[in-house]
Parts: structure tokens; C-alpha cells; sequence
């Protein structure tokens, strides 16, 4: 990523917009994402965030963890909150100032508040959508959602899910929307570049993250980092950016475009309770998903 | 002459100079009585999405936005529960705002409008009033309005395109004043009104600018970026630290209501005073004053039931007319009051609260259980999905419930006037 990315922690601004002391999991890759978004975005940011693991995090009246100013929305209406305050700053001469960030779960975006963030994006309304995406519906005790992968155990498919996850970036590509990017929270730095990017931006913005969850994926608090990186070393999660229509692969996913440099899925699969009643065939089916998943990004590229 | 490219519902009039300096009379439907009041007001942000028969009252203000006669946003949202969730964060950011809705449309946003109430916000919304399906029906009655009662908006009913007007701006008067603090619906009956044209004499820019100062709430968060909030978050059962819980914030948004009547009246005499036009407040009555029965009704009932008073005297039966204005908070009060003198009540609903009886029948009863001495209450349904509501049925219904009255009947199940023979 060119202009303005760093390379290096100590490049990152030191104030802290996400204060220490807060309520989300041991091992939570979403506060860390959260920790990074929020320096790269700043103190002129509006956020709104809907029901989710985030609104525990934000903490309980009347204390918050939080040094910017938020709107608590309900569910399902990420976008249409962002879309008026955007409206708002608009007629007030305070867009070109202030930032408005919706940042919601992956079921408040790819489920229940996909309506209203299609129609924000399709209004090309000016702000950043964050998804950030723990593959279930975490907050409510683990249920299974639309980005839950395939054969993942959640309480709700005690035998693991039938169907793939939903492909939502491609979505919003259909949307013709100008940044697009996907991160994951085990790079953090790369987390922090693509928000600086997408704030470069006019327009809707759309950045989805993969957030690993200790209990909700079953893994230990201290191996967060590294089943992210497997995710996408096994090019499970690819790592991209679509700069108007054209997806640039980041550092992290380009050996992914070698099949033989890509790491098996069941590397990653292995490592978390949830898969882990699967078959050789279940693996193998997954590995033929993951495989096709390329061939699809090498045409784009 | 139909302008082309615009909102094909009304032919678009010359405004008529008024008797006073920059009023002009127009003759405009009802929802274009709503648009030109809500132009008046200034509204800063307008999220709406089509539905019948609200959806005139926003084409106008597209028009007028586009045209640049208004200096505000339209958010063209893709659903109801997304044009209320954008006006609670436009307000929240700083704004003035408006919405209007019916039918389905109201009842997709349910969710929406318990927010808005719990974040005190002083949104205005004109529910232009239709029935609910299944089955469809596109037609008037006011099953949609009352079936939001308990959400914690005001909500007041119109009679004409006059009071549609002018309630609109009041509405933000009395939405926007710090006793209150809380969204104001104003409902008026789809087709009745929505698509009646009537004169209605527009209050000049300058008028209302006196009346209604610019936009201010407790949430401007554009203006203290340098003092974060965070907004609703999440409550815990009891108070800490000398800071409010849930149970104490619901109590507050109560005593708001509460206080809201009070509000409601000093805006109208303030408005009134201006426009020389009062709406009554809470409530209105017609011929009420030496009447010894009193019909009970709201927005096209009660004005239905004016035009059976005449005959009704003429019968023998004193009867004079209750307009409820304001169906909440619900004016127990204002309604003991005005009926202290009558023997005997009759309630049109065109409503029902599905398994007890009409939605106003019902709330009369409980501002008159306390009365000293109570009068005889029967009411009916009427008018559902568009049924036709007529004179001869308010004089059918009255003189069958002075007759119950005699007798002190009670009757727990429902009177319903107009139905098909043999149903």
C-alpha cells in the first residue's frame, strides 16, 4: 500500500481513542482492530455501532471505554444511522470535517442490516463501514450467521454448518462503492493502513475484518494472533483492497496466488474445537471452496 | 394547470394574498398542507420512503429541496425502519427533521419509534392515516396511529387541512421545548384529508420564524466533538453512583408525556395568538357546552359526527360533539372536564384494540372512572379499511346508546355500525 502506510508499531500514533479497561473477551481481536481503527480515524470521528460485541465493549452507563463520540442504534440499522448523520454534518458544513464510521458486527452486516447498508452504499452515502466479522452471532452466545464457514460448529448447527460463508466484499463491489478492503486483526498495522486509506475516501467505504474469538471459535486466549495468520495463510481469509473496481492483493495474501505456497485448511481447521468433529471429506471439500475461492481472485487481479 | 415533472396528485394553485402581510391562501390537499408547514419549519434533514397515501408529502418536499426553496437534506432511504433510524442520528447529530409514513410503512419503523422516545429526540412524523392489513387496504382508519400508542410518541389527530398545518409547526414548538423533549406525531386520515383539497392560508416566513426559534435539543453532538458521548448504551437494573438506570429514565420519558398537555395547550395559545386560529388544545369541543350527550371521536369521526348534531337535537337529543386532539399522552383530564355535565357517552373508534374494544372507548373509560359521577359510555366500530362513516350512522349509533343508557346495559362485546347485511 502506498502514501501514507507505515510499516512499523511505532509509527502509530500513541494517543488512545479506545481506552484500556474494557469490558470485551481475554484474547478479543476485535478490540484490537477497534484499538487500531480508531487511531487511524481520530478525534473527528462520529461513530455508530448496533447490538453486538461492540456495545460490550463500549461498556455500561455511565462509564465508556470509548473517547469518541458514539450512537448506539438498534440491530439492523448500522448504515441508516450513518447515513443520517452524514446528512446531518452535510447541512451543517461539517462533513468535510468530521468522519462518520458505522462499525457493526458480521450478523448486523451480512444478515440483518444488509438491507439498510445496500441501500446507504447504493446512495453512495459518505462514510466508513467497518464489518467486523467473528463468523458468528458471538454476543448471544455463539449462534450461527450468515458468515459462519462451512462445517463450523455454533449452537445453532451442533453438527456444523452446510452452507459456505457469504461473500460479502463482492457484494459491495456489485455496489460500485470507491474503497473496498479486507483485513485481518493479526496485522494489525495492515488494519491500521487500510482505515487510513479508506478515509482518503468520499463516498460509502467498506472494510471487512476478520476477528478470530477465543470461545466462539475454540482456541486458547494467547493463540489469537496465529489463527488469524493461518486464516490467511491458508487463503481462507484473502487480504485485499478494491480501489475503484480494481482489487490490488495485500503482501499478506500474495503467496496465496501459488496453491502450492498455501497452507492446507486443515492446518487452520485443526486448531479450533469448532471443526472439530469433521471428516477427511469435510476438510477436503473445504480445501476445493478455498482452492476456487483463487481462481476467482487471480481472474480479478 | 399541472406543473410537468411534479407531483401529479394536485393541480398547483396561485397562492391568494391573505388579509395579512406575506400570508397567502392556497388550495392544497392535506399531505401539501403537512409539506408547506414542514418547509416553514426549516427542517434540516427529511428521510422518507413511498408508501400510499403519505407519499405526496414528500414528493412536495423533494421539490421544494431540489427546486431550492428549502435548504435541507433528503435521505431517499430504502425502507421506513430506515428513515426513522436516520432521522434519530441526524437529530442526535443536530438537526431539525421530519418523516412521514402510513399503514405498513408506521408499523415497520414500531421498533424505530420506541428509540426516538427513548432518546428523547424531538422528531416530527405526520401519520398519514390507513388501515393495517391482512388483508391490503389502501383505505383510511386509524388502526395504524393507535397501534404505536404505546411507544412513547405524542400523537395528535387533525380535522382539516388548516389544523394539519398548523399542527405541524406547533408540533416542533412543543417537540423542541426542554419540558417535553419527545417525537410528535401528527395524524391525519389518508384520502379524507391526505388527498382533499381545501383553502389553507400559510402563515408568512417571518411569522413563523418568531414562533419557532432554530433548531436546539440536549443531543447536538456536531456541536461538542471536543466532549464525547456515548449514546444509549447499555443500562444495568439499578442506579450506580448516583447516576439513572433504565427504570429511572422510562419514569422520566413518563413525567415528559405528562407534562407534555400543559406544553401542548401554552404552544397553541402562543400560535394562536400569531395565526389567530386556536385548535382547542388537548381537546375540542363542538355544541358540548349544554349538550347532555357527548360523541367521542377522533379526526374523521368527530367530524363526521358534527354533521348529526343538528338532526340529533331536532330528535330530542341533546347531543354536542368531543374532538380528541391529542390521543397521547391521553388527556385524561382535559376529557373528565369537558364531559362533567353530560349523562351519557358515545365513542366512534375507527380502531380496534384487538380482543377489548375501540382503542378510544377504551381510554375514555379510564379518564372518566374517576369522574364524580360517571357518565353511561358505549362505543362502536366504525369505518374500517375505508367503510364509509356516515351521518346516518352517528344518529343510529347515538339513539341506540341513549337508549342503553336508560336501561344502564352493559355490553362487553363490540358494537360495529355499516357491516354488510347479515354479517
Amino acid at each position: 500500500m502506498e502514501g501514507t502506510s507505515i510499516t512499523r508499531a511505532d509509527e502509530l500514533p500513541e494517543e488512545e481513542l479506545m481506552l484500556a479497561g474494557n469490558r470485551s473477551c481475554a484474547g478479543c481481536s476485535m478490540s484490537l482492530i477497534y484499538r487500531m481503527a480508531l487511531k487511524a480515524l481520530g478525534k473527528d470521528t462520529i461513530l455508530t455501532v448496533p447490538a453486538s460485541c461492540l456495545t460490550v465493549l463500549h461498556g455500561l452507563y455511565h462509564k465508556t471505554s470509548v473517547a469518541l463520540n458514539v450512537i448506539h442504534t438498534t440491530f439492523e440499522t448500522t448504515a441508516a444511522s450513518a447515513s443520517g448523520i452524514v446528512a446531518a454534518l452535510e447541512v451543517l458544513g461539517l462533513d468535510k470535517k468530521i468522519t462518520v464510521v458505522g462499525f457493526a458486527g458480521d450478523g448486523g452486516t451480512s444478515d440483518i442490516g444488509i438491507q439498510g447498508l445496500s441501500g446507504a452504499a447504493e446512495r453512495n452515502t459518505n462514510f466508513i463501514y467497518a464489518c467486523y466479522d467473528n463468523e458468528m452471532y458471538s454476543n448471544t452466545g455463539t449462534q450461527r450467521s450468515g458468515q459462519t464457514p462451512y462445517m463450523a460448529y455454533t449452537t445453532t448447527t451442533p453438527h456444523g454448518k452446510i452452507e459456505h460463508k457469504k461473500n460479502i466484499p463482492m457484494i459491495m463491489l456489485a455496489h460500485n462503492i470507491p474503497y473496498i478492503a479486507t483485513a485481518c486483526a493479526s496485522y494489525p498495522l495492515d488494519v491500521y493502513n487500510k482505515f487510513k486509506r479508506a478515509k482518503q475516501f468520499k463516498g460509502t467505504r467498506y472494510i471487512h475484518l476478520l476477528a478470530p474469538c477465543p470461545p466462539g471459535w475454540g482456541f486458547q486466549t494467547e493463540e489469537t494472533i496465529e489463527v488469524g495468520k493461518l486464516a490467511v495463510k491458508t487463503g481462507i481469509f484473502p487480504v485485499y483492497e478494491i480501489i475503484d473496481g480494481k482489487m490490488l492483493l495485500s503482501k499478506e495474501s500474495e503467496p496465496c496466488l501459488d496453491p502450492k505456497k498455501r497452507s492446507p485448511v486443515a492446518d487452520y481447521m485443526k486448531r479450533q474445537s469448532r471443526f472439530k468433529h469433521v471428516s477427511q471429506q469435510h476438510i477436503d471439500t473445504y480445501q476445493e471452496y478455498v482452492n476456487g475461492q483463487w481462481d476467482f481472485i487471480s481472474k480479478m487481479l | 394547470m399541472v406543473s410537468k415533472g411534479k407531483s401529479k396528485e394536485v393541480a398547483k394553485v396561485e397562492g391568494k394574498p391573505a388579509g395579512i402581510k406575506g400570508r397567502e391562501i392556497m388550495l392544497i390537499t392535506g399531505n401539501h398542507a403537512a409539506s408547506y408547514a414542514v418547509k416553514a419549519s426549516r427542517v434540516q434533514v427529511v428521510s422518507a420512503y413511498p408508501i400510499t397515501p403519505q407519499s405526496p408529502v414528500v414528493e412536495k418536499l423533494s421539490e421544494f429541496i431540489e427546486d431550492g426553496e428549502m435548504d435541507a437534506r433528503m435521505i431517499r432511504v430504502e425502507s421506513e425502519q430506515s428513515a426513522m433510524a436516520s432521522l434519530i442520528s441526524a437529530s442526535t447529530t443536530g438537526v431539525r427533521v421530519f418523516t412521514a409514513t402510513s399503514s405498513h410503512g408506521l408499523l415497520f419503523m414500531h421498533e424505530q419509534l420506541a428509540w426516538a422516545a427513548g432518546t428523547r429526540l424531538p422528531i416530527v412524523m405526520c401519520i398519514v392515516t390507513r388501515a393495517i392489513g391482512a388483508p391490503w387496504s389502501v383505505w383510511t382508519d386509524h388502526q395504524d396511529a393507535v397501534s404505536q400508542r404505546d411507544t412513547g410518541w405524542m400523537q395528535i389527530f387533525c380535522e382539516d387541512n388548516q389544523e394539519i398545518y398548523d399542527t405541524v409547526i406547533e408540533a416542533f414548538k412543543i417537540a423542541e421545548d426542554e419540558r417535553v423533549y419527545l417525537p410528535v406525531a401528527v395524524c391525519f386520515d389518508g384520502y379524507i384529508l391526505s388527498h382533499t383539497i381545501m383553502p389553507v392560508e400559510l402563515l408568512s416566513q417571518a411569522e413563523v420564524d418568531k414562533f419557532l426559534p432554530p433548531f436546539k435539543s440536549h443531543l447536538m453532538i456536531s456541536k461538542s466533538m471536543d466532549d464525547p458521548i456515548g449514546l444509549n448504551p447499555v443500562t444495568v437494573p439499578d442506579p450506580r453512583e448516583g447516576f439513572p438506570a433504565y427504570m429511572e429514565l422510562r419514569h422520566r420519558m413518563q413525567q415528559a408525556l405528562e407534562r407534555s398537555i400543559a406544553v401542548m395547550e401554552e404552544a397553541e395559545g402562543q400560535f394562536g395568538k400569531l395565526s389567530g386560529r386556536n385548535h382547542g388544545g388537548a381537546v375540542r369541543g363542538y355544541r358540548l357546552d349544554d349538550a347532555d350527550v357527548a360523541i367521542v371521536g377522533m379526526g374523521s369521526c368527530s367530524s363526521q359526527a358534527k354533521t348529526a348534531i343538528e338532526a340529533l337535537r331536532a330528535s330530542g337529543i341533546k347531543a354536542g360533539v368531543l374532538t380528541v386532539r391529542l390521543f397521547r399522552p391521553f388527556p385524561k383530564q382535559r376529557v373528565r372536564d369537558a364531559l362533567k355535565h353530560v349523562s351519557t357517552v358515545v365513542v366512534f373508534d375507527r380502531d380496534v384494540a384487538y380482543g377489548l374494544e375501540g382503542a378510544l372507548c377504551a381510554e375514555t373509560k379510564v379518564a372518566l372512572y374517576n369522574a364524580p359521577k360517571p357518565p353511561y359510555i358505549h362505543g362502536f366500530i366504525v369505518g374500517l379499511g375505508g367503510r364509509d362513516f356516515t351521518t346516518d350512522h352517528v344518529i343510529q349509533g347515538t339513539k341506540m346508546v341513549v337508549a342503553m343508557a336508560k336501561n344502564k346495559e352493559i355490553h362487553d362485546e363490540t358494537t360495529w355500525l355499516g357491516l354488510m347485511e347479515g354479517e
